[in-house]
């Protein structure tokens, strides 16, 4: 009598987990994007070293045209690699589990991720217009950190403790302007890796 | 054992159980998404969810995406009632 009842109530919260968040989320993800955000940080130190502009020395932000497409293309790579091996390691897991991929609950997280997201970016792009270059990294650490918070509800708790963390960092680099190149390597590079493998660790 | 008046008759069945929990905890869930979370056949589902809304605890919804018809379904504040009263009833059973 009493095992069945146990049983019930454990049918019942697995039923609850499953169906309202996303659990098929690949660790690897973060690792791998991670790395690729590492990488694009090495390059765009390269370039604009190749420019005559030594990163840590004289930083005024004064920068010219050719440089600055250069650094927004690596941008765009960047986020294509990482955005999509993440995917394809996520979705490969979530086939291996016999889940579904296209649930409600995928619907609702991409919806809190891309919000906040696609705001952050417009504002981003603006700040860019105006050539507001040297706020670019702190901007998108914080919009993108507070995309992660949103999107946390639908999936693991450890994604919001990510959020807050990227957020935070962002925060720090609003504060110490110059150093943009390093606090995105440290938030899109360092704490993808660090939560990815945390991740990995947990939910194998 | 008055305790045993507690739990509702209506949700014996672990589909039952499977279904309501399903929908306390989301909006509008559809057909087979339903039956991709509980793993029961379309008859099964349909013959739980024919008797769940009968007694009002759940809502269902019929709409068309393109050609193909879609049903889905959300909890009652009823049926949220007495999923919440069968709960407790359960876990105090075996507290109990």
């Amino acid at each position: 009598m009493s095992q069945e009842l146990k049983d019930d109530l454990q049918h019942i919260r697995k039923m609850m987990e499953q169906s309202s968040r996303f659990i098929s989320l690949n660790g690897l993800s973060g690792v791998v994007a991670g790395v690729v955000a590492l990488a694009g940080a090495f390059v765009a130190y390269y370039i604009l070293q190749k420019s005559s502009i030594d990163y840590f020395q004289d930083y005024s932000g004064a920068t010219g045209v050719g440089v600055v497409t250069q650094l927004t293309l690596l941008a765009i790579v960047v986020l294509i690699a990482a955005v999509g091996l993440g995917i394809l390691l996520t979705v490969n897991k979530t086939k291996k589990q016999g889940h579904k991929i296209w649930t409600s609950t995928t619907k609702k997280l991409l919806v809190a991720l891309f919000v906040p997201l696609i705001f952050g970016g417009l504002f981003c792009l603006a700040a860019m217009y105006h050539g507001h270059f040297i706020i670019m990294a702190p901007l998108m650490l914080v919009f993108y950190g507070l995309a992660l918070i949103n999107a946390g509800r639908y999936t693991f708790s450890d994604i919001q403790n990510l959020g807050y963390c990227e957020a935070f960092l962002g925060v720090i680099a609003m504060f110490i302007p110059g150093y943009g190149l390093v606090f995105w390597a440290l938030g899109f590079g360092v704490l993808h890796i660090v939560y990815g493998l945390l991740m990995y660790q947990k939910y194998r | 054992m008055s305790l045993l008046e507690h739990l509702n008759k209506d949700f014996e069945s672990r589909v039952r159980l499977g279904i309501m929990s399903i929908l306390v905890v989301n909006e509008w869930i559809d057909f087979l998404e339903m039956k991709d979370h509980l793993q029961v056949t379309d008859g099964n589902l349909a013959s739980h969810i024919n008797a769940l809304e009968q007694k009002k605890y759940i809502e269902v919804k019929k709409e068309f995406v393109g050609k193909k018809p879609k049903t889905s379904y959300k909890a009652t504040k009823t049926g949220k009632g007495a999923f919440e009263k069968h709960i407790n009833a359960l876990e105090k059973l075996l507290r109990g």
